[in-house]
């Protein structure tokens, strides 16, 4: 079984409107491939997402696994502190990675603050033909 | 003269205070009734499906009403509709507090009616289940904007780490709804409040078991803090 990963840098949705990101998104899912999303959406993008996946969902799709990952807000000292809460300032959403996949292919992520693991289908067990 | 200027000023006096307290009736109603909004919340139990909402639901309305709120299950998308139950009221030492409570389905980012035929069913019954759920998301999310607190339920013997959970809560948040995160099923051996904690460390985390009501009077006190 192949997986294509496919990458989408920020700047590639960042005129689009939040319906045009959502579905741009979740046609590539839709497509079979896994979603590498440079930055991450909005807190009420997110939510849309999972109801337009819902309104999507057929005997064919079945939804999506998603995982955001993003940096901490600056742990450590002060300074550490101001240069993180300066770079959010500066890129905003486009911190972090966002994974979406088809849940055909992707069974879960795991994630911690600083790591994600995707854990895919196993693919379903060849029948044995039977020797005449 | 001077008997006349003060007799105008003197009405004008009266005119005066007639308005203030016009006025003042009317800021005494509007905050009075706002008051009284304040303490007559929409209440919603918000999570991943399988949390433990309605049986969370259950224990409130058995406690305050004397009645179940909706039926229970081990399969998942049990609740596919929102449920409300009106005009719940509780006590707490002298306080009170009445609310309507709004059970909301599980919210997930899949659904596979196969799930559903692993755990028994026919083909045709988890094809339905399975589309009444993504209806039941659909309008859980949809309702996240007529809360005016949320309890974001969530099985405690679960890895509470997951984007659905993180969306919902960063959800709320982004709307200035108070939340308080219920970690349910404490009677289960696996259940870990601390692991919440440290995944949602900014937020309140309460461990409950709505089922055998382990820490619900915890639970209510901590729902005037909430709403207030």
């Amino acid at each position: 079984m192949s997986l294509t990963l496919q990458f989408i840098p920020y700047t590639e949705i960042e005129d689009l409107s939040s319906l045009g990101r959502i579905k741009k998104l979740l046609k590539m899912a839709k497509e079979n491939k896994i979603v590498l999303l440079e930055g991450r959406l909005k807190k009420e993008e997110e939510a849309e997402l999972i109801k337009t996946t819902m309104e999507e969902i057929n005997d064919e799709f079945k939804g999506i696994e998603l995982g955001v990952i993003y940096p901490g807000k600056g742990e450590g000292d002060f300074v550490k502190r101001i240069k993180s809460s300066f770079v959010e300032m500066l890129l905003g959403n486009r911190m972090g990675i966002t994974i979406i996949g088809p849940a055909s292919i992707v069974k879960e992520i795991k994630k911690d603050p600083n790591k994600i693991e995707l854990y895919t289908q196993s693919p379903p067990a060849k029948s044995k033909k039977k020797k005449r | 003269m001077p008997v006349v200027k003060s007799k105008i000023e003197e009405a004008r006096n009266v005119k005066k205070e007639g308005r203030f307290s016009i006025i003042k009736k009317f800021i005494n109603k509007v905050i009075g009734s706002l008051f009284k909004e304040k303490k007559h919340v929409k209440l919603g139990l918000y999570g991943p499906p399988n949390g433990g909402k309605t049986t969370l639901a259950n224990r409130i309305c058995k406690d305050w009403l004397g009645e179940e709120m909706g039926t229970v299950s081990a399969i998942p998308h049990e609740t596919r509709e929102i449920q409300i139950k009106e005009q719940i009221n509780i006590k707490s030492g002298n306080k009170e507090l009445s609310f309507n409570l709004i059970d909301t389905p599980g919210i997930a980012t899949k659904i596979d009616y196969e799930d559903f035929v692993k755990k028994g069913m026919k083909k045709a019954m988890a094809k339905k289940r399975a589309k009444e759920a993504t209806k039941g998301v659909i309008d859980a999310i949809k309702w996240l904007d007529d809360m005016d607190a949320v309890l974001v339920v969530i099985d405690a013997t679960k890895d509470p780490y997951t984007q659905v959970n993180i969306t919902i809560i960063g959800n709320l948040v982004a709307r200035n709804i108070p939340v308080l995160i219920v970690g349910n099923k404490v009677d289960l051996r696996k259940a870990d409040i601390k692991r919440i904690e440290a995944a949602f460390p900014q937020y309140d985390v309460i461990g409950i078991s709505a089922k055998f009501g382990k820490n619900i009077d915890k639970l209510y006190e901590a729902l005037f803090v909430l709403v207030d």
